[in-house]
């Protein structure tokens, strides 16, 4: 039986044990200098975790400082459980998106599951009853089998969770490529809806306060889950299954309906929700942001198993919990609250005015550090940053330019490319009207849910298009907030903000730093043009598979928007024979990191397409007005693909056909993707307003009924069956996962 | 006429159904929490969709044995309408008041989207705002919904016209394309289409009203002169 007495202090130095923890040793030397003693193995534990990049962001901290983070309606930027932006009539959107990407690449079904419980938990934490999931996902080939074995069980965990805790999953984009074949991404996001007087902070204030602890009870699951999530994968990954959390959506379900009850009782000061490095990071982070300090008794909280030592208590990741701070004295009326839903209540510790973070264990003190070094004192480093090679070398090649013979096979192959194929076999799984206020299911540009009893409505998505970043992250990071944007306005919503999942590889490659840097520069660029503050995030670092393979840098953007009247709400797929289609924007021949590109060259290369903010921003301000005019039937972005697939999709709704013109290289016009483009179709009685309205659009040709796509430079150059290319599209996932590798 | 939404540890499509009672229909409901139930005060039991108790041991079985049930057994002897969606179907059919068993979709997967439903009896009282053999949109959203009983119970409800609805292109592998049954006094109506998700255009369909308001018509004609 292992004890936390066996392993004294000196031990600790002498055999470096806290390096298989992840600290390194200037690390160890500050935490023993903080003391003034050498720190004993719970302590040295809650440092590891508190100090791993998962809860501090040592590495990414001077990056986040460059998003820009206010704004007229930002409520709560980051720094609690999630962002909240105000939309009128005192209501207003909470926020945020995380990663499971470490858990999910060693136990995807518990990973994906558990990343959803996690996401959830910040926002209704903040008072916020969840509407909506989305997610943000990225496997490698669907050719290889432990690729599809990951894809089909990340779906089915958050599928099981989502469904079960009864908040509809409306959207969410799923990615593939090479890049991504050891070290999937799983980043789920959750927006919730608040009243502002019933915003909450996760504080301990006021001393002699008592400490509560809800929910699940602690166990031996999760123990380390943030220092794994703060390494590279290995092959010794797989012996990290017992640092994956296990998830409990019934569990969670009854936290939620009773954490909502408990936000209206006066006799709660504080809620947070036991995330990466559970009881540690939630009761020292609440009383390092109300300068004071707490005791817990650990024998108080409720276990799992028998004999746990205080380092297992303190580090497990055991899901489903939260940690309250309720007046002195009203313990029992709080109780009563969560007895309805037969969850325990118990009194665990007390808020006191040391500033230190007190544990004592079976009669003796287990740990005594100052709080704010745990929460606050984590090093930062500044990282070295260099400029890639292959970023040097894409930069002074030619222009590529592809070749394409046959364009009708050519679409339906980028049409079954899983990136761009339907996506019905992932959301068909996912409960997406749960609440009964998706207006908007899974398939349009943007989700789009009601606010009941207003007539307003949310568009919201996730967005990133990792080759443009990875072939230049600035740009690429520029485009990934537009692309959101675009979105959210093809919908009818004005963007409101944005949170931000950085995934990337690790940190101490200056390389890879160097991305790191670039694409939260391009972010922050369009952040501000599009005035999209970013309201908080996530970041997950060390997405390396074995053989020290980073990920494409993935910096993906979660964002909603507020649609002002439910009249403004627009959807993609084009709707009536007759009406007229407009293209807004030039295109140039734009291929570095396309569709085609990696279609028929198997990698990505080159110069990402050019992105013009200010362009961006009028052409998006001209679109909604338009749409807000009423003037717009359907609306669309250009994205993977560019025009034939951006068109293909929007006549597969109602399988309409299309008879469009264009000029110029037909392959150019037909697949390059040119950013800041959109597809629209409009009444013909809408012509001139239109025109006047949007003034960079330009008529390409007019929906027909005949099921025909049908494009033509003079000649007709692409014809094809819409029920043909359909199938393609649809098919295509359904199939790379039925067949055999 | 006053509605009661059963909520059990684990409903969560309790307010949609609640929602469409009270917001689209217009009548009056309550969500009653499963321990303070007194469901003597109602005149009709909404049981919802939802993962009741997590749906650990097998879909519904939990709450079949919750103190309730006896309650929602008296409404039903006294010829209350009693009707369970989703879950709530699965909860009718382990507490025995309809007869067969729900086993899970025959494809292993959960399922979320509109089926087109054939209305088989438009003379039950939640289908008189239908028409016979009339097409209707109605979403699923469900993991267990492969309905199944024996040949012999399957010829019962044929014969005693209790088959209410059925799929036009069955998804999940049930019985005769079995959607929604009742049981022969025909007051019980379990299904596992969700009729409260379809009671508002905006959302895309509202062919999920007419069941409530036949709920409504049936309650008008028959006891409003009483209550």
């Amino acid at each position: 039986m292992p004890s936390t007495l066996e392993i004294s202090p000196e031990m600790i130095e002498e055999q470096r044990l806290y390096a298989e923890m992840g600290l390194k040793d200037e690390e160890y030397t500050s935490i023993r200098s903080i003391l003034g003693r050498r720190p004993n193995y719970t302590e040295i534990g809650l440092f590891s975790v508190m100090w791993s990049e998962h809860c501090s962001y040592k590495n990414s901290k001077p990056l986040l400082r460059k998003f820009p983070t206010e704004g007229a309606h930002v409520l709560q930027g980051p720094g609690e459980g999630a962002g909240i932006i105000d939309i009128g009539d005192d209501q207003a959107v909470v926020f945020k998106i995380e990663s499971h990407n470490h858990p999910s690449a060693v136990e995807p079904y518990q990973g994906a599951a558990t990343g959803v419980g996690g996401i959830l938990r910040d926002v209704f934490s903040m008072g916020a009853r969840p509407i909506a999931l989305l997610n943000s996902l990225r496997f490698g080939s669907l050719q290889q089998p432990r690729v599809k074995y990951l894809f089909e069980e990340v779906v089915r965990g958050i599928a099981g969770y989502g469904n079960c805790v009864g908040v509809p999953t409306v959207g969410g984009e799923v990615q593939f490529d090479d890049a991504y074949n050891g070290n999937p991404l799983v980043n789920a996001m959750c927006v919730g809806l608040i009243g502002h007087k019933d915003i909450q902070k996760g504080i301990a204030a006021g001393t002699g306060n008592t400490v509560m602890y809800v929910g699940a009870k602690t166990g031996r699951d999760g123990i380390h889950g943030a220092t794994f999530a703060s390494e590279e994968l290995s092959e010794e990954s797989e012996g990290k299954r017992p640092s994956v959390q296990v998830g409990d959506p019934f569990m969670e379900k009854l936290l939620i309906e009773a954490c909502l009850d408990v936000i209206h009782h006066d006799a709660l000061v504080g809620i947070q929700d036991m995330g990466a490095a559970g009881l540690t990071s939630s009761a020292s982070e609440m009383a390092s942001k109300a300068g004071t300090g707490m005791t817990m008794n650990l024998d108080l909280i409720p276990q799992r198993e028998q004999n746990m030592s205080a380092y297992e208590m303190m580090l497990s990741e055991s899901q489903e919990r939260m940690l309250l701070v309720v007046e002195r004295g009203r313990e029992e009326e709080i109780a009563q609250v969560f007895r309805k839903y037969d969850l325990e209540a118990v009194a665990v510790g007390e808020v006191t005015d040391t500033k230190r973070f007190r544990l004592e264990h079976k009669g003796e003190v287990v740990a005594d550090v100052p709080v704010d070094s745990l929460a606050e004192d984590a090093p930062v480093y500044h990282q070295p940053s260099k400029l890639p090679a292959y970023y040097q070398e894409f930069q002074s090649m030619e222009d590529y330019l592809p070749t394409v013979k046959d364009h009708k096979q050519t679409l339906i192959d980028l049409l079954k490319q899983p990136t761009i194929a339907s996506k019905e076999w992932v959301y068909d799984q996912y409960d997406s009207m749960v609440q009964t206020n998706t207006v908007v299911t899974p398939g349009s540009d943007a989700a789009v849910l009601r606010v009941r009893g207003t007539n307003k409505a949310l568009a919201m998505t996730t967005d990133c298009n990792s080759r443009y970043i990875y072939v230049d992250p600035e740009i690429g990071g520029q485009i990934a907030v537009a692309e959101a944007a675009r979105n959210i306005v093809c919908s009818g919503g004005r963007p409101l903000g944005i949170t931000d999942g950085l995934n990337f590889g690790s940190p101490e490659n200056p390389e890879i730093f160097w991305q790191m840097e670039k694409s939260v520069d391009g972010m922050s660029e369009a952040c501000r043009e599009l005035n999209t503050p970013v309201i908080g995030g996530n970041v997950s670092l060390y997405n390396e598979s074995f053989g020290g393979k980073a990920i494409y840098p993935t910096p993906i953007v979660g964002m909603v928007g507020l649609i002002e009247d439910l009249e403004y709400i627009t959807q993609s797929h084009a709707k009536t024979a007759g009406d007229l289609i407009y293209m807004i924007g030039e295109t140039k021949a734009e291929f570095g990191g396309s569709e085609l590109q990696g279609m028929m060259e198997g990698r990505h290369f080159g110069k990402a397409p050019a992105l013009d903010l200010q362009t961006e921003s009028a052409r998006q301000q001209q679109l909604l007005t338009a749409i807000r005019s009423g003037l717009v039937e359907s609306a669309h972005d250009l994205a993977e693909g560019g025009l034939g697939v951006a068109l293909a999709e929007k006549l597969f709704n109602q399988e309409l056909g299309c008879d469009v013109t264009v000029e110029g290289d037909v392959t150019t016009v037909l697949f390059s993707e040119t950013q800041s483009r959109f597809l629209v179709t409009i009444k013909p009685e809408n012509k001139a307003a239109f025109e006047e309205a949007v003034t960079d659009a330009r008529p390409i040709g007019t929906v027909t009924d005949d099921g025909v796509y049908r494009v033509r430079q003079g000649e007709v150059v692409l014809e094809a069956q819409t029920s043909e290319l359909k199938t393609a599209w649809k098919g295509a996932i359904a199939c790379l996962v039925k067949s055999k590798a | 006429m006053k509605f009661a939404v059963v909520v059990f540890p684990g409903s969560n499509c309790d307010r949609d159904m609640y929602h469409a009672v009270k917001d689209s229909l217009g009548a009056e409901a309550d969500l009653v929490w499963y321990q303070e139930a007194n469901l003597a005060d109602y005149d009709a039991v909404l049981l919802p969709g939802g993962f009741s108790y997590g749906d650990y041991l097998r879909s519904g079985a939990m709450a079949s044995t919750s103190p309730v049930i006896k309650q929602i057994r008296e409404a039903a002897e006294a010829g209350k309408p009693v009707l369970g969606v989703c879950n709530g179907f699965q909860i009718l059919l382990e507490m025995g008041l309809l007869p067969g068993a729900m086993l899970p979709n025959e494809h292993l997967k959960f399922m979320c989207h509109y089926e087109t439903l054939t209305v088989e009896n438009a003379d039950t009282l939640f289908t008189t705002h239908y028409e016979s053999k009339e097409k209707i949109r109605i979403p699923i959203a469900h993991g267990d919904g492969n309905y199944y009983c024996d040949e012999a119970t399957y010829q019962q409800l044929r014969d005693n016209n209790q088959i209410v609805f059925t799929y036009d292109n069955n998804p999940n592998g049930s019985v005769g394309d079995i959607a929604g049954i009742t049981n022969d006094k025909g007051n019980v109506l379990g299904m596992m289409p969700h009729p409260e998700r379809a009671v508002e255009a905006l959302l895309g369909h509202d062919d999920g009203l007419r069941l409530f308001q036949s709920i409504l018509t049936h309650w008008r004609e028959h006891y409003a002169i009483n209550a």
